[in-house]
């Protein structure tokens, strides 16, 4: 399977990202500058963490002008795998590929530490390698991870289990006390209705090989190197 | 030429943990009539454009793609023609 992690100027988790997936998990990883048109016969896509731009406007607000964008836009549109980690993310809600947007902490604070996250959602192929209710460790790294919508939008992703990730405590119950960010409905991460695009603000490439002590994060991208071998990726679209 | 002046500051319904840090500071300084402090982005944009309805058409769509996220985010803008080329 080809992975693409793109690479804008300011991304700081790309060489992680591209190191588990090539190290790790024995893929075939290529960086694909942000100013690049095409994304080259790839099966998925990572938008990986960092500071695009500094962060100027607001976080992923000029990255998503960037040349490759059209064409993770396309390839989002025709069920192509993409995942966005932290500054991914922010980049995926400022391109429209997910709903909503991000605010500042509601601390204030840059928050660097491990917390408990729940898999709302195990039938997605961003986590099919979990079980619903799997309470994973995983660490967050951001300013702005204090998610917002409307909430007829809040509504729907309800409804149709767009959440996929929510901020819980170690037992797996979700709590006022446990959401680190102030994020509505204590979302960590979310996927698009068709189901092919993810953005979560925790790190899964940091948490995704023995030597670091915590592999809670593997398991995200073993899904979707699954979805992808087994032919599933574009029929998980179709519904 | 026309010079935009453009304020972004959050929604009115959407908590602002800055604006509400400044506002218990200026409690502290002895500011203890301010009841609410917003904080927000200031742009100055010029424009070389004579026309102020296409202006304003021109900064709307600027505001909408990119200098606001209408999901959190407002927008306000004030325009000034700027004197630039002589009288003919």
């Amino acid at each position: 399977m080809k992975w693409g992690v793109i690479v804008f100027p300011g991304s700081n988790c790309d060489r992680d990202c591209a190191h588990v997936l090539s190290d790790t998990l024995e893929q075939d990883v290529s960086l694909i500058w942000h100013g690049d048109t095409s994304l080259d016969g790839v099966d998925a896509v990572v938008l990986p963490g960092g500071f695009s731009y500094g962060d100027y406007l607001r976080t992923g607000a000029i990255a998503r002008l960037s040349p490759i964008m059209q064409a993770i836009k396309e390839f989002a549109r025709t069920g192509g795998l993409v995942l966005g980690i932290c500054n991914g993310f922010q980049i995926l809600l400022e391109a429209g590929l997910l709903p909503g947007a991000m605010l500042p902490n509601i601390g204030l604070s840059f928050i660097c530490e491990d917390v408990w996250v729940k898999v709302e959602n195990a039938d997605t192929p961003f986590t099919r390698h979990y079980e619903s209710g799997h309470v994973l460790r995983i660490p967050i790294a951001h300013a702005e991870g204090n998610y917002h919508t409307d909430p007829v939008t809040l509504a729907a992703l309800q409804a149709n289990a767009q959440i996929v990730f929510r901020y819980c405590r170690a037992d797996g119950i979700v709590t006022e006390q446990a959401n680190p960010n102030g994020s509505l409905d204590n979302i960590a991460g979310i996927r698009n209705g068709a189901g092919n695009v993810l953005g979560l603000m925790p790190h899964p490439e940091r948490c995704a090989e023995s030597v670091l002590g915590n592999q809670d994060g593997q398991l995200l991208f073993r899904s979707m190197i699954d979805t992808v071998t087994s032919g599933q990726a574009k029929k998980q679209t179709i519904s | 030429m026309i010079r935009a002046r453009i304020h972004v500051t959050l929604k009115s319904g959407i908590l602002d943990p800055q604006g509400r840090t400044i506002r218990q500071s200026l409690e502290t300084l002895g500011f203890s009539n301010v009841t609410d402090v917003r904080v927000g982005k200031f742009l100055e944009i010029e424009l070389n454009q004579d026309d102020p309805a296409q202006a304003e058409e021109q900064l709307k769509a600027m505001c909408e793609t990119l200098l606001a996220n209408t999901v959190i985010e407002e927008y306000r803008y004030e325009l000034e023609l700027q004197p630039s080329r002589p009288l003919s």
